[in-house]
């Protein structure tokens, strides 16, 4: 009888916990998938290391819960003497264990996949300053600097003039964008010229730090033309929260076209700045 | 309660009054009266920190505060948080707490007890002074990451000295414990059958005397850098800034079971108390804290995988890190299965708990989820973090300080709180604080860095939810303050027991406690003291 009330009212608490999860779940943001293998692998194994440990806290919660309607002295006079188990404390050790192993393996799979720097077709240089980024295309010979947006860096004044919520990507907005192929493996070397610095765009899959006299690198291959936003993630001073990135993928011909005029302008101010 | 440990010696009374009996003070309860206090004052100013932090961060734009001073809200919140309010408070809950639950007259070094209490407010005023200095107080993170806390003004000097004072009473404060706890435990209590909440603590001053210099160090190569022209942290000159993070994470990794094993303590004395049943598996309780002790000295790159290290290291720390969930898990279970057909009441230290236990697993699991590399580097440095530590060190650590000062309050001031009151205190507190942090896993996961004093739109709606949240929940403090308060000061009478299925040397005192107690060692296996205590475990 009391085994059985037990089920019962475990299996109604259940319930509730579920639609709780399911109210915590629905209301909330997840992770965006991106736009790159590396990123897309990212948010299965997020999502199924989420959804493990949300098992497992309903689990958990709904035995607690299930104790604490039941197991009450108002319902359960006499409490009960036993002080352990050695057979569930193996299960309850062995269980996460297996668990755990299982999670494992895959994101061990997804780890090697993203150390593999190797093959790339070009290579670009990050270099963090205090407070916006430099891009050097290696192979194009290309060169700039990519700061806040004008507006943006207006509208974020104390007693601004100019509303954020009338800035178009407030804060996630730069003045000149880093422009990458498509389809094509991209390293990255990221270093830093003052303090550490970390470089983020969420839809690329990773972070990773730029860091003064050290060069660090990454690679992403991007699967969809689009425009990417992301942030400095590391604090490096006051103007941390004022450094974005945006990337700009296109298509194989327009970086070539892209390439091209850069060099042709770069060309041009040279001849002009010349005596 | 018996004739031992109602007999004062008149000679140990003679102190001085007023202010002087508490700068001269080496008694324990005082002592641990003075920790709790400081502790409580640096919660609300640590709180009032954070609530600027929150008040910037309502709306998108810069309304309040410039970058610079937000910065140093967020260092100087850590700060005052982790080392003023929650170590003080564990450190005083154990120099009240320990003798009595041993059966000891008092700490085994007092006027060292002395001496590591009175370094705090010193410590606390240098530190503080910062923020009045013309550079400003610390605003690298409380972290204090170099090249970037090297950029700041003299005032680092001060913060270093601050923080080596710290050090300094936390490593007296833990040899204090050790001492004691293997000293002068009572005739009869062989260190399996001690109370979890000295288990805890006699585990967790050995993590803090073996990682307390490890900062020591790290900071004052800090110092040399940044006065003496040294490079341990400058690659220009042949240094390396990673080394200070893996320095820094040696320290902080067991420093977060610092502020975490004590609350494991706490909440394994409470539930069994008010589920009237002996706690389920001690041994593997005591097991697993030493496990997770021992693994927290393995697992500190986790805190820096975006760093760049070698595919190998990233493994390790990323497999030692997922096992720490095993013996965390233990624990749970455990706590769990105490409650399993026990007879449970729900007064506010068992609401605490309780309330412990819920967050504090959902703070573990999300855990479990920085320790995936992968994910980690989408994770890392965002709120997702931010909400997971919160969630371990508010609900987790916080709580279970409530938890306890409700569960001892009427041992130390002989009346009973208000227990309406203390449950208001307990929803309210419960409900606005996943308010304030639930939301912070949302932005996290939606690309919020963390340490900004300003974001994008998009990131509105929950930081408003998060601001009004936190708001609540500090002005729910006030009112624990006001029930501590009227606690002390009056009350209906609380019995030696207190509570129904309190079982433990501590509650054969008097209540209020006498300022001495055990002058003569209890017998914990005479039959009197067998029916007070249940026998111990």
């Amino acid at each position: 009888m009391k085994r059985a009330n037990e089920w019962i009212v475990g299996i109604a608490v259940m319930a509730v916990i579920m639609v709780i999860t399911w109210g915590i779940f629905a209301v909330g943001e997840n992770m965006r998938p991106g736009v790159t293998p590396f990123s897309q692998d990212v948010y299965v194994l997020h999502n199924t290391v989420m959804g493990v440990v949300t098992v497992i806290g309903v689990l958990v919660f709904t035995a607690m819960f299930t104790s604490i309607v039941l197991h009450r002295r108002s319902k359960h006079r006499d409490p009960a003497k036993f002080t352990h188990s050695t057979k569930a404390e193996i299960i309850w050790t062995a269980i996460p264990i297996l668990i755990l192993v299982v999670m494992a393996i895959p994101a061990t799979q997804v780890l090697i996949d993203m150390e593999e720097t190797g093959d790339a077709e070009m290579n670009v240089k990050v270099t963090g300053y205090q407070w916006l980024w430099k891009y050097d295309y290696l192979e194009d010979d290309i060169s700039f600097f990519s700061a806040l947006a004008r507006d943006s860096n207006r509208a974020r004044q104390m007693n601004s003039d100019l509303a954020p919520a009338d800035v178009e990507n407030y804060l996630l907005d730069v003045d000149r964008r880093l422009v990458l192929p498509v389809d094509t493996k991209i390293r990255f070397l990221l270093t830093a010229d003052d303090v550490i610095h970390s470089w983020w765009v969420p839809d690329l899959g990773w972070k990773r730090d730029a860091i003064p006299g050290m060069v660090n690198e990454a690679w992403t291959l991007i699967e969809e033309e689009g425009i990417y936003r992301g942030q400095c993630a590391e604090l490096c001073g006051k103007d941390h929260g004022f450094m974005p990135i945006v990337v700009e993928a296109v298509s194989k011909e327009d970086f070539r076209a892209w390439v091209a005029s850069q060099q042709a302008a770069s060309t041009a101010s040279n001849q002009s700045a010349a005596p | 309660m018996t004739d031992a440990t109602l007999a004062h010696h008149d000679t140990h009374d003679h102190h001085p009054k007023g202010l002087a009996r508490w700068v001269f003070t080496t008694n324990h309860k005082e002592i641990g009266t003075l920790y709790l206090v400081f502790s409580l004052v640096m919660f609300l100013l640590g709180g009032a920190m954070a609530l600027v932090i929150r008040a910037e961060l309502f709306a998108p734009g810069l309304q309040l505060v410039h970058p610079e001073f937000f910065n140093q809200m967020t260092t100087m919140h850590a700060l005052v948080m982790i080392f003023g309010a929650v170590m003080p408070a564990f450190v005083g809950l154990a120099n009240w707490m320990v003798p009595l639950m041993i059966g000891a007259p008092d700490m085994a070094l007092p006027r060292m007890n002395n001496w590591s209490f009175w370094i705090m407010p010193f410590a606390f005023t240098l530190l503080l002074s910062t923020l009045f200095m013309p550079s400003g107080g610390p605003a690298s993170g409380w972290t204090l990451y170099p090249p970037l806390s090297l950029q700041g003004g003299n005032s680092l000097a001060f913060v270093i000295l601050a923080i080596h004072l710290m050090g300094i009473s936390s490593i007296m404060g833990s040899i204090n414990i050790i001492a004691t706890i293997l000293n002068m435990r009572a005739p009869g209590m062989t260190l399996l059958r001690m109370p979890m909440f000295v288990w805890t603590w006699l585990i967790t001053a050995f993590l803090l005397i073996a990682v307390m210099p490890v900062l020591a160090g790290a900071v004052t190569m800090l110092l040399t850098d940044r006065f003496f022209g040294t490079s341990f942290f400058n690659a220009a000159g042949g240094g390396d800034p990673v080394l200070y993070q893996h320095i820094f994470w040696f320290f902080g990794h067991p420093e977060v079971y610092i502020m975490i094993l004590p609350a494991f303590g706490i909440v394994s004395e409470i539930i069994p108390t008010f589920s009237r049943k002996k706690l389920f598996g001690y041994t593997s309780m005591v097991y697993a804290t030493a496990s997770i002790a021992f693994l927290s000295f393995i697992v500190w790159a986790h805190h820096m995988f975006t760093v760049g290290m070698p595919l190998g290291a990233a493994l390790f720390f990323m497999y030692a890190t997922m096992v720490i969930a095993v013996p965390t898990g233990v624990k749970i279970f455990n706590w769990v299965s105490t409650m399993w057909r026990g007879s449970m009441t729900f007064e506010t230290p068992m609401l605490f708990a309780l309330g412990f236990v819920v967050l504090f697993t959902i703070g573990g699991l999300s855990g479990v989820m920085l320790a995936i590399v992968p994910a980690d580097f989408q994770y890392h440095d965002t709120y997702f973090v931010v909400a997971h530590f919160h969630y371990v060190l508010v609900t987790g650590a916080v709580f279970a300080i409530m938890a306890s000062v409700y569960y001892w309050l009427p041992k130390w001031t002989g009346h009973m709180y208000n227990e309406t009151l203390g449950k208001i205190h307990f929803w309210w507190s419960a409900f606005w604080v996943n308010v304030l942090f639930f939301p912070q896993h949302y932005l996290g996961l939606a690309g919020m860095p963390r340490r900004i004093p300003d974001y994008a739109i998009q990131f509105t709606e929950f930081n408003v939810i998060s601001s009004i949240g936190g708001f609540a929940f500090g002005i729910g403090q006030l009112l624990f303050v006001y029930i501590v308060w009227q606690c002390a000061r009056g009350g209906q009478k609380a019995t030696d027991g207190v509570w129904e299925g309190a079982r433990g040397l501590e509650w054969t005192v008097p209540s209020p406690a006498p300022l001495h107690t055990f002058d003569t060692p209890p017998d914990i296996d005479s039959p009197d003291l067998v029916a007070h205590t249940g026998g111990q475990q």
